[in-house]
C-alpha cells in the first residue's frame, strides 16, 4: 500500500506531496528531494522522524517532494499520509503561536472577510498582512472531494502555527451534517468564528451548538465559538430569523448569492434586481435578532469600480461587510464600509453633546433642537470608534480644533 | 595545499578576495571612492582608411572569414552582447564558427548572457571557451557554480564593464556586435527589422574600444543607417547572417504589472514610504527596474503625484508602457532611456522628443566625469539577500549559485535613496541573512529595506529615521525582520562552499568586490 497527502508539480510552492508505504522493517527510510535541501534538509529529515515517532510507525519507506513547505505544512502532509496507513494516531501539534491568543467578540467589525482555500498552504502565509476583519480557512467549495482529509490536518496546523495578524479567525466548514468531522480539527484550536454553508434549518444550527459545546467542554476550549450560517437558498431566506435566532452563538447571517440565485432559477446580475428581496430580508431578519448582516462576495476581482459600486448599494440596504476572494479588494471594501464624512460630523456632535451632558449631570441629551436617545448615542459612539480604527479621525478627535 | 586560498586577502569589506584573476594582478575593494587610478584610459590602435575598402563596403561572405580577416587566435578575448536579451541568435552563431575554426581558450566576454546560451557548456567543455566574464545564471551559472569553468568568473555592473573597457582592464581583441539594422559600411541601430530591440547602447565601449569590430545584421540597409547608434568608423566588417534573434524573446509586446496581492502590497508600501518621507517632491527623479514589483512601485507613484498635483522632471528608464503613459500625461518631463522593454517604450522613444535615448554609461560609468545616478532621487531596486549590515547580493542564490547577473544595479545605488522591497522570505528561503553568499553592494549605499512586514531604515540614513517618527509606517530593525523570518521559515543551515573561487565580482571601479565559491555538490 503506497499512500499520499499534499501537492506537487510545476506550479505549486510553499507545499509538499509526502509519499507513504508500510513496511515490516528497515525502520524509517527518508527520501527528500527540496528546493531547500541546502538550508533545510537535516531539519526537514529530523522532522519526519520525530513525526513518525509520534505516530508510532516504525517502519516505512517516505518520499517527501517537497517546494519549500514551512514546517506546519510538511507536518500536515505526514499526518495526513500517515493517518491513511494507520487509524487512531495521535495529533501531531505545533506550538501555538503567542501572537494567535487573541479573542473575538461577537460586534466585531466584519467588513471584510477573505476566504482562503483550505489545501492551498502559499497564500495562507501572508493573508494576515493585508489586513482583512476576518481570515476563512474553506473546508467547503474550495476543497476536492478527496482532499478534505488532509485540509483538516493543515487548517488545524495553519490555525496554530499562522499569524493571523489580528484577523478573527474563521473557518468554513462543510454542509451539515459533513461538517461535523471539521469541527473536531478546529474547535480545539482557538478558531473565532465557524460559517456554516448552505443553511436552511435553524434546528440545525442548535444540533451543531451542542456538538460544539462538547468538544469545547472535552477539550477545555475557554473563548467561545461564534457561528456565522451562509443563507444560500429560497427556503434559507425564507428562515432567515429563525436561524438568526437559533443560538446565542450566532453572531452574523451571510448571503450567498451564487447558489442562492441558481436556487431561483435565474442568473446573477450587477444590479441584483433577482436578489433585491433575500438580501433586504436577510438584513431585517438580522437586525430583527440584533446581529450583524453580511452581503455575498463580488467576484470580478479586476473590477473595483464595480466593487465599489456594489458596496455603495449594499450598504445602504443595511449590510455591514462582506466577503473578499483577493487582497486587493479589502481596502475598497473597508472604504465602502467605513462611515462617510457627513455620517462622522454627525456621531462627533451627538457624542460631544453627550459627554457634556454627563459632566453636568443632565439627564437629557439634545444635539440643536433634538432630544437624542440612549441607542442614537451608542450608535455615534461606535461611529467614532470606528472612525479613529480606521485612520479617518485622529484618537484625539475630542481636544481637535473643528469646523462647525 | 590549496594554490587558491595562499593568494586570498581580506579587502576593505572583510571579503576574502583573490589577488590574481586569471593569471592577471586586480585590486581588492578599497571602500567606496577610494581606488583612484592615475592612468591613461586604453587607447585602441590608429586605423587607416586605406586599409579598409575605399567604397565603404565592408561586407564578407560570413562569420568565420570576418574571424579569419580580424585574426582570431587562440587565447583571445571575444566579445558579444545582449539586447537580444534570450531571443540572440549571435553568441551561438559565432562560438559554432570559431569552433569550427578550431580556435581553443577563448576568454567570452558577453555584457550578459541568457539561458539560451547553456547551448554553450559543449565549447566550455571541449576547450573552445577558456571562461566567461559577464553574468552566468541558468544552465551556465549551474555549469559555473559547480566548479566546471577553467578559469575564473567576472562579474560586472553594465557601468564596470564599460568602465573595465575604457580603463584596459579589459583588451577586447574582437567584438561582435548583433544589429536588427545596419549598412554595408557597419552603422547600425536596433530600432527596425526582425530583431529590432531598440537600442545598442551595451555595444558602445566595445565598438570604440575593441581591435577589432564585426557588426553582423539579418537586416541589410543601403547606406546610410539612420540613426547610426554604431558607427561606421569604428566597424571593421559586416557579415549579413539569416537570423540574429527571435522576436518574441526579444522585447515583450507587452510589460505586465504584477497581480500577486503580496508583490502589489510590498509596491504600494515602498510608494507610500516614498510619499511619507518627502522623496517624491515636485521637480524630483526616480528609477525603477522593469520587475513585477517595481513596475507596480510607478502606477502607485502615478497615483500619489496625481493626488498631490506633483511631477517628476526625469524618469531613468528602461522604458514601458507604464512609464511611456506618466509621460504622455505629463506627470514626468522627460524619460532618459537606457533601455527599452516592450513595444510602447519602442514607439515612444520614435515620435516622443522628451523620450530621449541615451547611452546607459551616461549614469553608469564611475570613471566619468561625473554620472547621472547621484542626481536621481530614489532607485527602487531588487535583491537575493541582504544582510544586518544592509549589504546587498543579486547575483547568486543562498545555496551559492550564480543566478543573476549584476546588470545596473550597483551603478544604481549611487542614487539619492535606494530601496529594496523584498519579500521577507521566498518560499521558506529567507532574504534577510547574517552576512550575504556573496556582496554585490556594501550596506552604506543601502538606505531601505521594504518587506510585507516592516520597513527596515540603515540608521546610517538619521534624516529618514526622523521623518518617519509618528508616521503609521511599519518601522522595523533589519534584526527584528530577520528574527521574524526565521521565526515562520526556522534558521537555515548555512551552505558550505566550496573551497574554490569560481568567479569574482567587481565593484563599479573595477576593484574586486567580492569571491563566488563554488557550491558543494
Amino acid at each position: 500500500m503506497i499512500v499520499q497527502a499534499g501537492n506537487a508539480g510545476k506550479d505549486i510552492r510553499s507545499d509538499c506531496l509526502v509519499e507513504m508505504e508500510p513496511a515490516d522493517s528497515g525502520g524509517i527510510r527518508i527520501e527528500l528531494v527540496s528546493k531547500v535541501e541546502r538550508m533545510y534538509g537535516s531539519s526537514i529529515r529530523k522532522l519526519v522522524e520525530e513525526g513518525m515517532r509520534h505516530f508510532g510507525i516504525s517502519n516505512a519507506r517516505i518520499r517527501v517532494e517537497d517546494q519549500g513547505a514551512l514546517p506546519f505544512v510538511i507536518m500536515a502532509r505526514l499526518e495526513a499520509a500517515a493517518r491513511q496507513i494507520k487509524k487512531n494516531i495521535p495529533e501531531f501539534l505545533l506550538p501555538m503561536l503567542k501572537e494567535n491568543e487573541y479573542p473575538s467578540s461577537p460586534e466585531r467589525h466584519r467588513f471584510s472577510r477573505l476566504y482562503l482555500p483550505g489545501n492551498t498552504p502559499k497564500m495562507m502565509l501572508n493573508a494576515g498582512i493585508h489586513k482583512p476583519h476576518g481570515i476563512i480557512l474553506d473546508l467547503e467549495d474550495s476543497v476536492a472531494p478527496a482532499k478534505k482529509a488532509e485540509a483538516r490536518v493543515l487548517v488545524r496546523n495553519a490555525l496554530r502555527a499562522v499569524n493571523f495578524y489580528g484577523a478573527e479567525r474563521m473557518v468554513r466548514i462543510n454542509q451539515w451534517p459533513a461538517g461535523r468531522e471539521d469541527l473536531e480539527y478546529v474547535i480545539p484550536h482557538r478558531v473565532h468564528t465557524l460559517l456554516v454553508p448552505k443553511c436552511e434549518d435553524p434546528e440545525q444550527i442548535a444540533e451543531m451548538e451542542s456538538v460544539v459545546e462538547t468538544i469545547r467542554k472535552e477539550k477545555r476550549v475557554k473563548d467561545p465559538v461564534f457561528l456565522m450560517p451562509i443563507i444560500e437558498s429560497a427556503l434559507g431566506v425564507e428562515m432567515a430569523y429563525r436561524i438568526a435566532c437559533s443560538s446565542k452563538q450566532v453572531v452574523a447571517l451571510a448571503i450567498g448569492l451564487e447558489d442562492y440565485t441558481a436556487d431561483l432559477g435565474t442568473r446573477r446580475s450587477d444590479e441584483g434586481t433577482e436578489s433585491f428581496y433575500a438580501r433586504s430580508r436577510l438584513v431585517n431578519a438580522c437586525k430583527a435578532a440584533r446581529i450583524q448582516a453580511i452581503d455575498s462576495v463580488f467576484s470580478d476581482v479586476a473590477d473595483m469600480e464595480g466593487l465599489a459600486r456594489t458596496i455603495e448599494h449594499s450598504k445602504k440596504l443595511g449590510f455591514e461587510g462582506m466577503g473578499c476572494i483577493h487582497p486587493r479588494q479589502i481596502p475598497v471594501i473597508h472604504a465602502g464600509y467605513a462611515p462617510g464624512n457627513e455620517e462622522i460630523e454627525k456621531a462627533r456632535k451627538i457624542v460631544l453633546a453627550y459627554e457634556e451632558a454627563e459632566s453636568k449631570g443632565l439627564g437629557v441629551v439634545s444635539v440643536g433642537t433634538k432630544m437624542i436617545d440612549p441607542p442614537v448615542v451608542k450608535r455615534a459612539l461606535r461611529i467614532m470608534d470606528l472612525a479613529v480604527e480606521m485612520g479617518i479621525v485622529s484618537k484625539e478627535w475630542r481636544n481637535e480644533p473643528h469646523e462647525d | 595545499m590549496n594554490r587558491m586560498k595562499t593568494e586570498l586577502v581580506k579587502n576593505a569589506a572583510g571579503r576574502l578576495v583573490p589577488q590574481t584573476v586569471n593569471g592577471e594582478p586586480v585590486v581588492p575593494y578599497q571602500g567606496i571612492g577610494k581606488h583612484r587610478p592615475q592612468k591613461n584610459k586604453h587607447a585602441p590602435r590608429i586605423a587607416t582608411c586605406a586599409d579598409y575598402p575605399s567604397d565603404g563596403n565592408k561586407l564578407v561572405p560570413d562569420l568565420k572569414e570576418a574571424l579569419v580577416r580580424a585574426g582570431i587566435r587562440n587565447g583571445m578575448t571575444v566579445s558579444t552582447h545582449h539586447h537580444f536579451r534570450n531571443g540572440d541568435l549571435v553568441a551561438n552563431q559565432l562560438f559554432d564558427a570559431i569552433h569550427e575554426l578550431g580556435i581553443k581558450d577563448i576568454r567570452w566576454v558577453p555584457s550578459a548572457s541568457f539561458p539560451c546560451h547553456g547551448y554553450l557548456i559543449k565549447y566550455l567543455e571541449d576547450g573552445t571557451i577558456h571562461h566567461i566574464e559577464g553574468s552566468m545564471n541558468g544552465p551556465l551559472g549551474k555549469f559555473a557554480s559547480e566548479g566546471h569553468m577553467r578559469g575564473t568568473g567576472v562579474l560586472r555592473s553594465h557601468g564596470g564593464r564599460y568602465q573595465a573597457i575604457q580603463d584596459g582592464e579589459l583588451k577586447i581583441d574582437i567584438a561582435v556586435i548583433g544589429a536588427p539594422a545596419a549598412d554595408p559600411f557597419g552603422n547600425a541601430n536596433g530600432l527596425s527589422g526582425p530583431s529590432a530591440c531598440g537600442l545598442l547602447g551595451f555595444a558602445l565601449a566595445d565598438s570604440q574600444y575593441a581591435d577589432r569590430v564585426i557588426v553582423v545584421t539579418d537586416n541589410l540597409v543601403s547606406f546610410p543607417c539612420i540613426p547610426w547608434q554604431i558607427q561606421g568608423n569604428y566597424v571593421d566588417y559586416v557579415v549579413e547572417v539569416e537570423r540574429i534573434g527571435v522576436p518574441e524573446k526579444i522585447v515583450s509586446g507587452t510589460t505586465r504589472i504584477t497581480r500577486s496581492p503580496d508583490r502589489l502590497y510590498l509596491a504600494e508600501l515602498t510608494a507610500r514610504f516614498c510619499d511619507v518621507t518627502g522623496i517624491i517632491h515636485e521637480g524630483f527623479s526616480f528609477q525603477s527596474g522593469a520587475g513585477g514589483t517595481s513596475l507596480a512601485v510607478g502606477e502607485y507613484f502615478r497615483e500619489i503625484m496625481k493626488e498631490r498635483g506633483l511631477k517628476a522632471r526625469f524618469a531613468r528608464g528602461g522604458s514601458n508602457k507604464y512609464l511611456v503613459s506618466m509621460l504622455e500625461e505629463g506627470l514626468v518631463d522627460y524619460i532618459l532611456d537606457g533601455q527599452t522593454f516592450d513595444l510602447d517604450g519602442v514607439r515612444s522613444m520614435a515620435e516622443n522628443p522628451r523620450h530621449v535615448w541615451t547611452s546607459p554609461f551616461t549614469s553608469y560609468n564611475y570613471h566619468g566625469k561625473g554620472n547621472f545616478a547621484g542626481m536621481v532621487d530614489v532607485v527602487i531596486l531588487g535583491a537575493t539577500e541582504i544582510d544586518l549590515d544592509f549589504n546587498a547580493n543579486v547575483v547568486s542564490h543562498s545555496d551559492g549559485y550564480l543566478l543573476h547577473g549584476i546588470g545596473g544595479w550597483q551603478n544604481c545605488l549611487f542614487s539619492k535613496t535606494v530601496i529594496l522591497p523584498v519579500p521577507l522570505f521566498r518560499d521558506r528561503i529567507p532574504v534577510i541573512r547574517d552576512r550575504v553568499t556573496t556582496l554585490c553592494g556594501p550596506g552604506e549605499m543601502i538606505d531601505v529595506v521594504v518587506t510585507e512586514r516592516g520597513v527596515a531604515i540603515n540608521p546610517l540614513r538619521k534624516d529618514l529615521l526622523d521623518k518617519v517618527k509618528g508616521t503609521d509606517l511599519p518601522i522595523r530593525t533589519i534584526a527584528e525582520l530577520k528574527e521574524e523570518a526565521e521565526a515562520i521559515c526556522g534558521v537555515p543551515e548555512t551552505a558550505e562552499p566550496g573551497d574554490r573561487v569560481i568567479a569574482v565580482v567587481k565593484w563599479v571601479d573595477g576593484t574586486v568586490l567580492d569571491s563566488v565559491w563554488q557550491v558543494r555538490t
